[in-house]
C-alpha cells in the first residue's frame, strides 16, 4: 500500500465524516446565531455576527435541569451497578439454579418498549404519589441500563480465572469478600463500560421524564429542551445552545472513554 | 458434572444471594408496571379511577376500540415503513462505511471514533437540530435545495413528506450503531482469506460478495435483529419532529400509545396501554427469532 492511496482515502473519509456530523455543526452554528439573522435566506453557514445570546439564556434558565439531570444520571449508574455487579458474578462464577432463565429474562427485558414502562411506572407512582421525584425517575431510567449491566458484567467476569477466585477461597476469604477484593476490581473495564452507558442513558431520557416529571419543577434537561420548543418557537439559538449543552457529557465521554463505548456497542452483538 | 455436584446447597445459597438484589429489582420494577399495564389495558380507566383505583373491569374493549380506530391501519403501515425503510437504510450505510474504514489509511480509527457521536448525543438534541434543519423556510436543507434550482419541501409540515423526514433522522442516528458493530465483525475475518481469493484472481466486488458477505451473515442477522428492536420502540425522535403528524401522517404505534396516554387533555389510559401491549407482542416475536440466532451460534 503506498502512501498516495492512503491518504486519498484519508480525503474519502474526511468528507464523509463531514456529512455525518454536518448536523452538529449547524446545532453549534444556530447556538451562536443572532435572533435578527435566524430566518436569513441563504443562512449564514459560519456565525460572522456570532452572539451569545442564547448561552446566557441557558445559564439563566436551564441550570437548575442540568443539575437534576447530573444528580439523576449518578444516581442511576449507583443503583444499576449496585444492583448488576453482584449478579453479573453469581451468573458468571458461581453457577446458580435457575441462572439461564434469569439470563433470558434480562435478554426479553431489553427489548420491552420504554412507553410501555413509563406507562405502567405512572400508574404505580400516580397511586404512590411519587410522581415528579428525582428518585423515581433514577428507579425508572435505571431499567433500562440494569439488563444491559448484568449481561455485560457477566460476559466480563466469565473471563476472569477460576484459578484466582479459588487461591483466595483457600486463603480463607468469603465468597463476598472475593467478591468485593478480587472481582470487583479485576473488572474495572465492565464498571467503566456500564457506568459510562447508565449515566448517559439516564441524561439523555425523554420518554420517562415527560411521563413522570411532567410538571416538576425539578425537571431534567431534556424536559428543558422540550419545553423551550413548546414555548418561544422563535429562540432556536437558545434552543440550540440548550442542546449543545446538554450534548457535553457524551462529548467528553467519548473523548475520554471511546474503547469503552466501542466495547459497549458491540457487547450485545457480538460474542467472542 | 463433578464440578458442579460439589458445589453444595451453600453454593446454591450464595449464589442465589447474589442474584437477589437483581431479582427482586426486575419484580418489582419490571414485572410489576408490566402488569399494571396490561391491567391498564384490561380496564375502563378514567383520570378519577385512576385515583380511586376502582376501575371496572372491560376485557378485550380497549382491544376492540384500538382495532376499529382509522388510526390503526396507518400507524401499523407506518410502523412497518418506519422500521423496514430505516433498517434498510442504516445497515446498507453501515456496511459500507464499516468495509471502507476496515482499510486502515491514516486517520481511520479517530474518524471512526467520530462517526459515534450521532449515537451518543441525546435523541431530544438530534431531534430538535434535525427539526430545524428541516424547516420549510429557514431550514439549511431547504435552502441547499433552492440553491440547487429544487423546490423547497414541506419536511415537516406536509403530510407526504412527514414519515420521510423522521426517517431520515433515525438512519443518522443508527448509522453508527451498524458501523460499529458490523466493523467489529470485519476484524473476525482473517486477512489470508482476502489474500488467497486476490490471488485467485478476485476483484474487490468479488472479495466483498463472496468472502465478507458470507461470513459476516452471522453478525449482519444479529445487527438487523437488534435495530428492528430497538427501531419499533423509536418514539422520542417522531415525537419530537411531528408529533405523529401533520393528520397522523407519521404516526407509529409508539407514539400512538404515547398520545392516547399522555398527549390529550382527556387521556384514554385503556387504549393507549392496548397499543403498547400490541407493540410489545410485535418485538417479543421478533426478540425471540433473536434469540433462537443467537443460541445456534456455535462458542468460540
Amino acid at each position: 500500500m503506498t502512501g498516495r492511496t492512503t491518504w486519498w482515502k484519508t480525503g474519502v473519509g474526511l468528507v464523509l465524516t463531514a456529512l455525518m456530523l454536518f448536523p452538529v455543526y449547524w446545532m453549534i452554528n444556530v447556538s451562536f446565531t443572532r435572533d435578527q439573522d435566524m430566518r436569513k435566506d441563504p443562512p449564514d453557514w459560519f456565525p460572522f455576527h456570532g452572539t451569545v445570546e442564547g448561552y446566557r439564556a441557558v445559564i439563566d434558565q436551564q441550570l437548575p435541569y442540568l443539575g437534576t439531570s447530573l444528580l439523576i444520571g449518578l444516581g442511576t449508574v449507583a443503583l444499576t451497578v449496585v444492583l448488576a455487579a453482584p449478579a453479573g458474578y453469581s451468573l458468571a462464577k458461581l453457577r446458580p439454579r435457575g441462572g439461564g432463565a434469569l439470563s433470558f429474562v434480562l435478554l426479553i427485558a431489553q427489548m420491552i418498549p420504554g412507553i410501555i414502562m413509563a406507562m405502567g411506572f405512572y400508574a404505580i407512582y400516580l397511586s404512590l404519589g411519587v410522581l415528579n421525584s428525582p428518585v423515581g425517575l433514577v428507579v425508572a431510567d435505571s431499567t433500562i441500563a440494569v439488563p444491559f449491566g448484568v449481561l455485560i458484567f457477566t460476559a466480563f467476569m466469565s473471563g476472569i480465572p477460576d484459578e484466582l477466585l479459588q487461591a483466595a477461597r483457600i486463603d480463607g476469604a468469603g465468597r463476598f469478600r472475593v467478591f468485593w477484593s478480587i472481582v470487583l476490581p479485576v473488572s474495572r473495564n465492565a464498571v467503566v463500560t456500564v457506568s459510562l452507558f447508565a449515566f448517559l442513558w439516564a441524561w439523555s431520557d425523554f420518554i420517562f421524564a415527560g411521563t413522570l416529571d411532567g410538571g416538576g419543577d425539578r425537571r431534567p434537561i431534556t424536559l428543558g429542551i422540550y419545553h423551550y420548543i413548546g414555548n418561544n418557537n422563535q429562540q432556536w439559538n437558545a434552543i440550540m445552545a440548550t442542546a449543545v449543552v446538554a450534548s457535553i457529557p457524551a462529548t467528553v465521554l467519548l473523548i475520554v472513554a471511546q474503547r469503552y463505548v466501542a466495547a459497549g456497542v458491540t457487547a450485545g452483538a457480538v460474542k467472542d | 458434572m463433578s464440578a458442579r455436584s460439589r458445589r453444595g446447597s451453600s453454593g446454591q445459597w450464595a449464589a442465589w444471594a447474589f442474584l437477589a438484589p437483581v431479582t427482586v429489582y426486575l419484580l418489582l420494577f419490571y414485572a410489576y408496571p408490566l402488569y399494571r399495564n396490561l391491567d391498564l389495558s384490561l380496564r375502563n380507566y378514567t383520570v378519577r379511577s385512576f385515583v380511586q383505583g376502582d376501575a371496572p373491569f372491560v376485557g378485550g374493549r380497549n382491544y376492540g376500540t384500538v382495532l376499529r380506530d382509522p388510526v390503526f391501519g396507518p400507524a401499523l403501515w407506518h410502523t412497518v415503513v418506519f422500521t423496514l425503510v430505516s433498517l434498510a437504510f442504516q445497515f446498507t450505510i453501515g456496511m459500507a462505511l464499516a468495509v471502507f474504514f476496515a482499510r486502515h489509511f491514516r486517520l481511520s480509527a479517530t474518524l471512526r471514533a467520530l462517526f459515534l457521536v450521532p449515537w451518543l448525543l441525546p435523541l431530544i438534541v438530534s431531534a430538535s437540530t434535525w427539526s430545524w434543519m428541516l424547516n420549510s423556510e429557514s431550514g439549511v436543507v431547504n435552502a441547499v435545495l433552492r440553491w440547487g434550482g429544487v423546490a423547497p419541501v414541506d419536511w415537516l409540515t406536509s403530510p407526504q413528506w412527514s414519515l420521510t423526514s423522521v426517517v431520515i433522522a433515525n438512519v443518522w442516528i443508527g448509522i453508527p450503531f451498524n458501523l460499529v458493530v458490523l466493523y467489529s465483525g470485519l476484524q473476525t475475518i482473517p486477512a489470508s482469506l482476502y489474500e488467497a481469493a486476490a490471488l485467485d484472481g478476485a476483484n474487490g466486488w468479488q472479495r466483498f460478495w463472496r468472502v465478507t458477505f458470507p461470513l459476516l451473515r452471522p453478525v449482519s442477522a444479529i445487527t438487523l435483529l437488534l435495530g428492528l428492536v430497538y427501531t419499533l420502540k423509536v418514539f422520542d425522535i417522531i415525537w419530537i419532529m411531528t408529533r405523529g403528524g401533520p393528520a397522523d401522517s407519521s404516526t407509529t404505534f409508539a407514539t400512538w400509545s404515547y398520545r392516547l396516554g399522555f398527549g390529550n387533555l382527556l387521556p384514554a389510559f385503556g387504549p393507549g396501554a392496548a397499543v403498547g401491549d400490541l407493540l410489545i407482542l410485535i418485538a417479543l416475536v421478533f426478540g425471540l427469532i433473536y434469540i433462537r440466532i443467537q443460541r445456534r451460534r456455535p462458542l468460540t
